[in-house]
């Protein structure tokens, strides 16, 4: 896949995720529409038009704030304002940094991202945003201790190519619906715990029609189960999606830095850190170059992998880098 | 009948070419654009010598030759007109730099000396700067030309005053295994 597939790939996507979404919303509304509002006889969808206008809002309000969330929640800092008061030492390392990130910016022919540093002594880096000229790169303090300008230079040219591919868009919508359909089945459940009791006792007294019951049973199991599910379901795609995208973030990277085995070594120092990222939760997971979890479900690839696991194994990453060297040579 | 399939042939033939017309202009901005990113990246170099040459002047005393080759190869690389021309001056001074680079490394004073190791740094990001700039910009100006030269854009291509762009390149051999030094690698 060349950059023009895949951003026509990644835009293909967005757009599918957001019809589904829509769906789910409508379902959702609907599902609230035949329990509490259909059966009284009036016939004006509330349900569907708050499940809709609730969702479109929360949505819109984390995709264009998810950015900021993010690096607030791992405490992130602008390296500009760590280098206005670092030591000597310190202030080489962060203009190093921002050097790199400035010459991948030139190789990749996008503006300049904002460039943060995660007070972490894990090393692990990951990019947010809503594509080039509105993101962000954060690196953690323990990546710029323990990489040499090279391998740093691999780990920022795979984060400016999540940018330049329109990864971090596809993630932070992703991000932003899991957010809001998390919330609003949260929301489902409430009303259905709360509120079903009163319902079954009206519709009792209502009608004693058998058939139209066990229907409406029957779709509000169905409703019931979507509604507990679909945060899971949701999570499931984002780590489907991501764990494509870093196979090709590690490509395009080392085809911007025309340097594979920098990222390679780089990898290979990431993964040697055992120690999970622990300022980096699990929602933003799927953003970094390594799983911040440090989970095993990482290790392999298969089904139950391709499921829950936000990124694929590190040694068949590091594997297809070495093999990306070994040909260039030749 | 036949007035209407003609009308319409040469609609689409006129829709072509203007679509056509608009592509090309679009990369030859890509290309000017590219181009005053690797003249902003050349300047900065420009700018960082005289600095880095003064700081190491006092403890590479005997190193004379290293220092004022680095200094002629900027005055030669200032006076650069034109991609080709600029390729090949400013390919002379990242030679020169390359050597005083690697000169550098013997003495562990400068290695040592913070101000010195910041501009170091300074160099060897602007030397990438350049080299990631102009990576881009020949990526770019390939495309440019391989879109006007391939049929049928190429018959009207020239007509319209599209001209294949110049590459920058490296055209001395020697600069081309110019040793990439790199000071942060322990």
């Amino acid at each position: 896949m060349n950059l023009y597939e895949q951003q026509t790939a990644n835009r293909r996507k967005t757009w599918l995720i957001m019809l589904a979404f829509i769906g789910f919303l409508l379902f959702l509304g609907a599902g609230f529409d035949a329990l509490y509002i259909g059966e009284a006889g009036g016939f004006v969808p509330v349900g569907s038009l708050l499940a809709l206008t609730v969702g479109s809002v929360s949505s819109a309000m984390s995709y264009f704030a998810g950015d900021r969330a993010v690096l607030l929640a791992t405490a992130a800092k602008p390296v500009e304002e760590l280098a206005a008061t670092a030591t000597d030492d310190e202030k080489l390392k962060l203009q190093r940094l921002s050097n790199v990130v400035d010459e991948m910016a030139i190789a990749a022919g996008i503006p300049r991202p904002r460039v943060y540093v995660v007070p972490d002594a894990d090393p692990n880096a990951f990019a947010t945003g809503r594509g080039p000229g509105k993101s962000s790169i954060a690196v953690t303090r323990g990546l710029l201790d323990a990489l040499d300008r090279d391998e740093l230079q691999g780990v920022v040219a795979h984060e400016m190519s999540h940018i330049r591919n329109l990864d971090v868009r596809l993630m932070t919508i992703v991000a932003a619906l899991v957010g809001t359909a998390a919330l609003l089945s949260e929301w489902a459940r409430r009303g259905m715990m709360s509120g079903g009791g009163s319902r079954r006792r009206s519709s009792r007294d209502r009608d004693g029609d058998g058939g139209g019951g066990a229907a409406g049973l029957i779709f509000f199991a169905i409703w019931a189960i979507a509604i507990v599910i679909a945060p899971f379901v949701v999570q499931a795609l984002a780590m489907m999606v991501s764990r494509k995208r870093e196979y090709l973030a590690d490509a395009s990277g080392a085809e911007l830095t025309r340097n594979p085995m920098g990222l390679a070594r780089a990898l290979e120092k990431i993964e040697s850190a055992v120690a999970p990222t622990q300022s980096i939760n699990r929602g933003s997971a799927h953003l970094c170059i390594a799983d911040p979890l440090g989970r095993s479900v990482n290790l392999k690839e298969g089904f139950w992998s391709d499921l829950f696991a936000s990124h694929p194994p590190m040694t068949a990453r590091i594997a297809a880098l070495k093999d990306m060297a070994f040909q260039g040579r030749t | 009948m036949m007035i209407i399939i003609f009308v319409a042939v040469v609609a689409l033939l006129v829709f072509w070419i203007i679509g056509s017309y608009n592509r090309l202009v679009g990369m030859r901005n890509q290309v000017l654009n590219g181009w005053r990113q690797i003249d902003v990246q050349l300047k900065r170099r420009h700018d960082l010598i005289p600095n880095l040459v003064n700081s190491v002047r006092g403890s590479m005393d005997f190193e004379r030759d290293t220092l004022t080759a680095v200094m002629d190869a900027r005055a030669k690389a200032l006076t650069a007109t034109g991609p080709a021309d600029a390729a090949q001056k400013e390919g002379q001074l990242t030679q020169a730099l390359g050597r005083l680079i690697a000169v550098a490394e013997n003495y562990p004073t400068l290695k040592s000396n913070d101000s010195v190791r910041t501009l170091m740094e300074e160099l060897t990001g602007t030397e990438n700067k350049v080299g990631f700039a102009r990576q881009f910009y020949n990526d770019i100006v390939t495309k440019f030309n391989t879109a006007q030269q391939v049929f049928p854009t190429n018959l009207f291509a020239a007509a319209f005053g599209f001209k294949p762009a110049e590459l920058f390149e490296i055209t001395d051999a020697a600069e081309r295994d110019a040793p990439v030094v790199d000071l942060s690698r322990r």
